[in-house]
């Protein structure tokens, strides 16, 4: 369909036919090599989709358990028994946790970037949090695992010890590291570069004469954001949050340093224990036979889909703001 | 405000309201940190809280108590949300500073000639010393195919997006981009060894792992590039092709070159992206000890997986050599950040 356009487009552009053949030719190849380049990208996502089917379909024929709810991974035993409900509990909770912390404090970040700090501050500050983006997960595993993990221990005491009672921060094993609540505390520092800046590019959008005609009627600042800049920008503020989330979904090799696999579900979010579907994969892929690793391929899957579906909404999202607000 | 109220504020000669004191926060700052202070000296908590959070709770709620009394209620609000707002900035510049601090401290410590110089070819997990060339060499070599790669395919496909891409193809491509951009590292390494590894078209190496980068870079750069492409002034384009040129040397001989310096810097970023990326690596190659400079054949080490490695191996001496790579592959993505940032402020063009 699209096709028909641009060959349409190009006609009429040149109705005289004044240019020769051959510099149709050149339009043509070009137009050809660029659109096939932007096609490359479709196929791409729709060949990972099929060829992840395909390659995890002899794993969860050979699976003797109930893919969705069994707790145990021994896919390369037989019968193979494996499924992924540790996994997405795990994979939950840490990002759950993780957007918890990094949803108010990505949006403070871009609040004050975008309206307490002098413009060419906050511009050096935008930079700072980006820089923040660009550090490598392993470096952040690395961190997590020497240094931030022990310094935090006593917060998680401190949680099991004045919150025991509530069932979540129990913790009967006293012990606090290697824990859900870990890999989501540093996957709440990993995604919070990627909310801020979002969210701030959002309200720097916010119309100036909204924000001065609030201003100018007596509101304090704090009311201008509530009443003039949130409500422009909810839409923009909920897709980076749900950007924010596909990246703690997919995170890798920081959890995977952090947590200590272990194939059980365990909602003490204090107690060591957990595991997430990016850094099973990472873990188990290195000792996994060909039905292990079709499994480790199923479980990939199924980050992809969730992934694919949360990351379209905020992107639908998005989308859909634009053509409202006429925003760019 | 009541009319009441207008008349005593305009009696007493202001056009506002009564308003703390200037001296006023830094007065309530100051008495949180003492209180702060005499918890840590004491040692007497409160349900366990440590000093500098007893310090800020003070300060939090001292500050909005003695604005309600002289300020109201909606001045109040706006002190508490400003000084939350100004608290979100410390606990995000916290972990930046000690993370780069910490890589530094540790990181400075292994560094030396040898460690740039030597592989881990004869070097055991618990000896001290060898080096991180071989993973250096690696990382450049993974990169640049994947840079190869990606930078042309993704600079055509926003040249399509901005140039000719109409309708709902170009919806599409577009939307997928975006999509794209957030797909998992772990499944881009799935991906191309369902595709490639497990089907024989390729091994285990350096280039299928180049290939797994690319997934991941090309989004990037197409994003970067379209916005660079699109504010290429329309002027140019029109002038351009009201000369008879044709659309194809349009695009060549001015489009590109006036958005060059941008789309260099686009892809500068993407590379900066990738070079730090572990787990896509992890499936598509084998770890090597020693120099390996064929991408096609045998297994290829590169600088994160090098991290990885040592860190599993998990005695003393591989932790260090781990800490010195981290810092040595920081300072490798920052200065192509640096690099790619100074090229941008330098040769941006000018949008009017």
């Amino acid at each position: 369909m699209s096709t028909s356009t641009d060959e349409t487009a190009q006609s009429a552009a040149d109705p005289a036919g004044i240019a020769g053949a051959a510099i149709r030719a050149g339009d043509r190849t070009f137009l050809g090599l660029s659109r096939g380049a932007g096609i490359l990208v479709l196929a791409v996502m729709a060949a990972i989709a099929a060829f992840l089917i395909w390659q995890a379909i002899p794993s969860l024929q050979a699976n003797s358990a109930n893919f969705l709810t069994e707790q145990a991974w021994l896919p390369d035993q037989t019968p193979s028994v494996f499924g992924i409900a540790v996994l997405a509990v795990g994979t939950l909770v840490t990002a759950v946790i993780a957007m918890l912390i990094a949803v108010p404090i990505g949006f403070g970040i871009a609040l004050f970037i975008a309206y307490y700090a002098r413009p060419k501050f906050g511009k050096a500050l935008g930079f700072i949090v980006d820089l923040l983006a660009a550090v490598p997960s392993i470096i952040f595993g690395l961190w997590g695992l020497y240094n931030f993990m022990p310094a935090v221990t006593s917060f998680a005491q401190w949680l099991s010890e004045y919150l025991g009672w509530i069932p979540i921060f129990a913790n009967d094993k006293q012990l606090w590291t290697k824990s859900l609540l870990m890999a989501g505390l540093v996957l709440a520092i990993m995604v919070l570069p990627t909310i801020s800046a979002i969210s701030r590019e959002v309200f720097l959008q916010v119309p100036r004469t909204h924000i001065e005609a609030s201003l100018a009627l007596g509101a304090t600042r704090w009311e201008m954001i509530k009443m003039a800049v949130f409500p422009f920008s909810r839409p923009g503020m909920i897709s980076a949050a749900m950007l924010g989330l596909g990246r703690a979904l997919g995170e890798t090799i920081a959890v995977a340093l952090i947590l200590s696999a272990v194939f059980e579900v365990n909602l003490h979010i204090t107690e060591p224990g957990g595991n997430s579907f990016a850094a099973n994969i990472a873990l188990k892929w290195g000792e996994a036979g060909e039905v292990g690793r079709s499994a480790l391929i199923a479980s990939g899957l199924v980050l992809f889909l969730i992934t694919l579906a949360v990351n379209m909404i905020a992107r639908w999202i998005i989308a859909r703001r634009k053509e409202f607000s006429g925003a760019s | 405000m009541s009319v009441v109220e207008v008349q005593e504020v305009e009696a007493a000669g202001h056009l506002t309201g009564r308003r703390l004191p200037k001296w006023g926060t830094p007065t309530l700052a100051g008495g949180a940190l003492l209180i702060g202070l005499l918890v840590q000296l004491t040692g007497w908590t409160v349900i366990g809280l440590a000093p500098g959070v007893v310090a800020a709770v003070v300060f939090l709620l001292g500050q909005a108590i003695a604005s309600l009394v002289v300020e109201g209620r909606r001045h109040a609000k706006d002190r508490i949300a400003t000084t939350l707002i100004y608290a979100t900035f410390v606990v995000a510049l916290t972990p930046l500073l000690w993370i780069l601090l910490t890589v530094l401290a540790k990181g400075l410590s292994v560094f030396n000639w040898t460690f740039f110089t030597s592989t881990m070819r004869n070097v055991s997990p618990r000896q001290p010393g060898g080096g991180i060339l071989h993973a250096f060499l690696g990382t450049l070599e993974q990169v640049g195919i994947a840079t190869l790669v990606s930078v042309p395919v993704g600079i055509l496909a926003a040249i399509y997006l901005v140039e000719f891409g109409k309708g709902r193809l170009k919806f599409w491509i577009s939307f997928f981009v975006d999509v794209m951009t957030g797909v998992p590292s772990i499944v881009a390494g799935l991906f191309i060894y369902t595709a490639l590894i497990l089907t024989g078209i390729l091994q285990q190496s350096g280039f299928a792992a180049a290939l797994a980068l690319c997934i991941l870079m090309i989004p990037v750069v197409i994003r970067s590039s379209e916005e660079m492409l699109k504010i290429v002034p329309n002027d140019l384009r029109e002038a351009a092709l009201a000369l008879g040129v044709p659309k194809w040397k349009v695009i060549l001989r001015i489009v590109v070159p006036t958005a060059i310096s941008g789309l260099i810097t686009g892809a500068m970023l993407a590379v900066a992206r990738v070079a730090g990326e572990t787990a896509p690596l992890l499936l598509t190659t084998f770890l090597a000890q020693d120099i390996n400079l064929n991408a096609f054949n045998g297994s290829q080490t590169s600088l994160p997986t090098f991290i990885w490695d040592q860190i599993s191996r998990g005695t003393a001496a591989s932790v260090n050599r781990a800490w010195g790579a981290a810092l040595a592959l920081i300072l490798f993505i920052l200065i192509i950040y640096a690099a790619a940032r100074i090229l941008a402020a330098r040769f941006a063009p000018k949008s009017r």
